[in-house]
């Protein structure tokens, strides 16, 4: 599942995703017409409208044997709030089990598949954000770390605040964009005082949102999807 | 007492709240060093977690069976010479207080902090019936100097530096004041102590209420709350219906995370049992003792949507963890309980139209569920609040459309696929390099601090096709030819991006 983010804004991500996951000896195959998860909806209060997209969604990945989401958010999504938000629609069973088979990107290389080295797309520090949905959602804090600390060719330093939200929210960016801001500031001056080249997160909205912060201010610090980080050359 | 002015759009009063260089001062201080205090607490305290959600467990059964405790807590008050009101609203709440001030004649009230007592404004009514009231917390003391109300829910000054206290206080008293916390407090100290003396009315909340020996605890940390319960002829608890637990034994669950999550502290400095008037042979205590018992919209909450929030300890660590509550502070939110927590009470109180703009006051980041001592799904709830506000259809036009345009587009993969050339042509004016530095309508709400990644000039689900096969590997000028590339994930020089390859798994 790319996600309507990673589709539209970072394509790169899943070419990493794809290219990762198939050096791993994993077929990777891409339902058409996949468009979001609905989460912006759900989280908006729209579930009406979020619930016809997610039973197309649930539709889409029906044969899939496992579905890997580059976003801890959007996993989250499918996971917890689908059964859920689709409890009194035909596609209930199917939501179910969609919700069984999803895992959010680094848990599925670490906690799946087992894979815990790889080379990095980048040398030097880098400095690592837990995404909230991912770290508080779907309680996962290791696995990424786990890649992170076994990466070769990159340095893990621990992010002061790391565990906290970078402002983004979805909506909340936009519908109190000076608050979002200012979270985003403490953020952005944390990642800086690390001295970290890159800033790691597995979340496309995260990155969007420290990626358009570190833009803004014209930082040296590069937001970096996990996917590209570990997509290095081959050994 | 000024209240914040509600109507001005929350937007705003947030806004004013970050432009306010001593409030981001003191919020910046007390919250990290109570997020840390807090840590601290439950690291060194391993069956934390396990209290945590026995702590959950009585308060879901205890509100399952709520009628029957409380008329328990009724009896055992009653059988101690206590008096219980029940009150539905406000107002009879207020009425209760007023009718006991006037029958015993009184004309000075000392209070110990309850934010019961704020949901009900019972100081303004009061002061209207002749009756003065004084804040002996040292927090409550300080803002019933400057007028104001509280902007935490155990912190109440949080808003306010040690510079700007001792402003207040020399403008109180006259006379230059230093601004050291000891001396402040020592200040207060003197002043309070005479009103501890001459006051006929004791005022306190109350933290809990043990149904079956009929006891009303408070857990403070100045040792006011006893000068009040055990001084004045009169004692006043107001308390939220919701707070009866049954027993003794579930009181000890409550206590042990209550203050860790607060101030971090195993217990609080000073936990008072209070246990009806005095009675013949003893010393101290009031004559009378009264427990005003608050609906307020509670009750009808039992079987609703917020139910979670009734769980609620008003230790107030979702505040201090909350992103959102640290950058404006507690007045900006403009009811009497602020962050996360505050917004449901909110709804719950005031009822959901009240919260249309509140609700969306979270990026749902969940570190409030995570630091709430009865792990109440505060972003659930919230996202709830946001569901009724839509179906109440109480949300602006022009969002509501917008959503409903989303879910259209989102709903055809065909809208879908053929929006993204359309968002092209009309990002070419204002992207460059990939970036979008500016934008009208409601993206300009992100551009105006934040770059925005233009959508790329080839999407993954335009790039598919070329990836399908897994053999035919994408060229170089796929991967560094991106042409939306965003300049600054390029590699840097010396590191090339890396050579796509998929023919040799690693496996």
């Amino acid at each position: 599942m790319v996600t309507c983010l990673g589709d539209m804004f970072f394509p790169e991500v899943g070419v990493s995703v794809t290219r990762l996951l198939r050096r791993l000896g994993v077929t990777v195959e891409f339902p058409q017409g996949q468009t979001c998860c609905g989460q912006p909806m759900f989280n908006s209060g729209y579930h009406a409208g979020a619930a016809r997209v997610a039973a197309r969604t649930v539709e889409l990945f029906r044969d899939a044997e496992h579905v890997v989401v580059p976003s801890g958010s959007c996993a989250y999504m499918v996971r917890h709030e689908y059964p859920a938000l689709l409890r009194d629609t035909p596609a209930r069973a199917e939501a179910e089990r969609l919700a069984g088979r999803t895992y959010e990107l680094s848990q599925f290389l670490v906690r799946v598949l087992g894979k815990t080295r790889f080379k990095a797309s980048v040398t030097g520090r880098v400095t690592y954000h837990d995404s909230c949905h991912l770290l508080r959602g779907l309680r996962e804090s290791e696995a990424p770390r786990t890649l992170l600390r076994n990466l070769d060719g990159a340095e893990l330093v621990e992010l002061p605040g790391g565990d906290e939200c970078c402002g983004f929210g979805g909506s909340f960016s936009v519908r109190l964009p000076e608050v979002s801001t200012q979270i985003l500031d403490k953020k952005l001056r944390n990642i800086e005082a690390t001295g970290a080249a890159c800033v790691v997160a597995c979340d496309s909205g995260c990155l969007m949102q420290m990626g358009g912060g570190l833009g803004r201010r014209r930082s040296k610090v590069r937001p970096l999807h996990l996917a590209e980080l570990l997509d290095g050359d081959e050994r | 007492m000024s209240d914040t002015d509600l109507s001005v759009p929350f937007r705003q009063r947030a806004g004013s709240a970050l432009g306010d260089k001593h409030l981001q001062e003191a919020l910046t201080i007390a919250t990290t060093k109570f997020i840390g205090l807090r840590r601290e607490a439950f690291g060194e305290f391993p069956e934390g977690e396990r209290l945590r959600d026995m702590a959950r467990e009585i308060k879901e059964a205890t509100l399952q069976h709520l009628d029957r405790y409380v008329d328990q807590l009724i009896d055992s008050v009653e059988r101690l010479g206590g008096h219980v009101h029940y009150a539905t609203t406000p107002e009879e709440a207020r009425r209760v207080v007023l009718d006991i001030a006037a029958r015993t004649g009184a004309r000075l009230a000392v209070k110990s902090k309850s934010m019961a007592s704020e949901e009900i404004h019972l100081n303004e009514a009061l002061e209207a019936a002749g009756v003065i009231p004084i804040e002996t917390d040292l927090g409550e003391y300080i803002i019933q100097l400057a007028h104001e109300r509280p902007s935490h829910i155990i912190a109440p000054a949080i808003h306010k530096t040690k510079g700007q206290v001792a402003d207040l206080f020399a403008k109180e008293l006259g006379r230059q004041v230093a601004a050291d916390p000891e001396e402040l407090t020592r200040i207060a100290r003197v002043e309070l102590r005479q009103k501890f003396l001459d006051a006929d009315l004791g005022i306190t909340g109350a933290n809990f209420a043990v149904a079956d020996s009929g006891t009303v605890v408070l857990v403070t940390n100045e040792g006011n709350g006893r000068m009040v319960t055990s001084l004045p002829r009169v004692h006043v608890a107001v308390m939220g219906v919701e707070k009866v637990v049954p027993s003794m034994t579930d009181l000890m669950v409550f206590l042990q995370i209550l203050a860790k999550s607060a101030t971090g502290q195993k217990l609080s400095v000073y936990t008072t049992l209070v246990r009806g008037p005095r009675r013949a042979g003893e010393l101290e205590g009031p004559d009378e003792f009264h427990l005003v018992l608050l609906d307020n919209g509670r009750i009808r909450q039992i079987a609703g949507p917020l139910r979670e929030a009734l769980y609620c300890l008003r230790c107030g660590a979702c505040l201090n963890v909350c992103p959102v509550y640290r950058q404006i502070g507690g007045h900006a939110y403009g009811y009497t309980y602020p962050g996360p927590i505050g917004i449901l009470l909110t709804a719950m109180l005031e009822g959901p139209g009240s919260v249309k703009d509140l609700a969306h006051a979270s990026s749902l980041c969940g570190a409030c569920a995570d630091a709430c001592p009865v792990r109440i799904d505060i972003p659930r709830m919230l996202v709830e609040l946001r569901r009724e506000v839509d179906e109440a259809r109480i949300a602006s036009w022009t969002e509501r459309l917008a959503y409903r345009l989303m879910e259209t587009i989102l709903a055809s993969p065909t809208l879908y696929r053929w929006s993204k050339p359309l968002a092209r042509l009309l990002q070419r004016p204002f992207a460059r390099d990939g970036r979008i530095r500016s934008v009208p309508l409601a993206f300009g709400e992100w551009t105006r601090t934040r770059d925005l990644p233009a959508v790329a000039r080839q999407t993954f689900q335009e790039r598919w096709p070329e990836l399908q096969n897994p053999t035919a590997t994408p060229g170089s000028s796929t991967a560094t030819g991106e042409p939306c590339d965003r300049s600054r994930l390029a590699p840097e020089s010396g590191h090339p991006r890396p050579k796509p390859d998929s023919r040799h798994p690693l496996q």
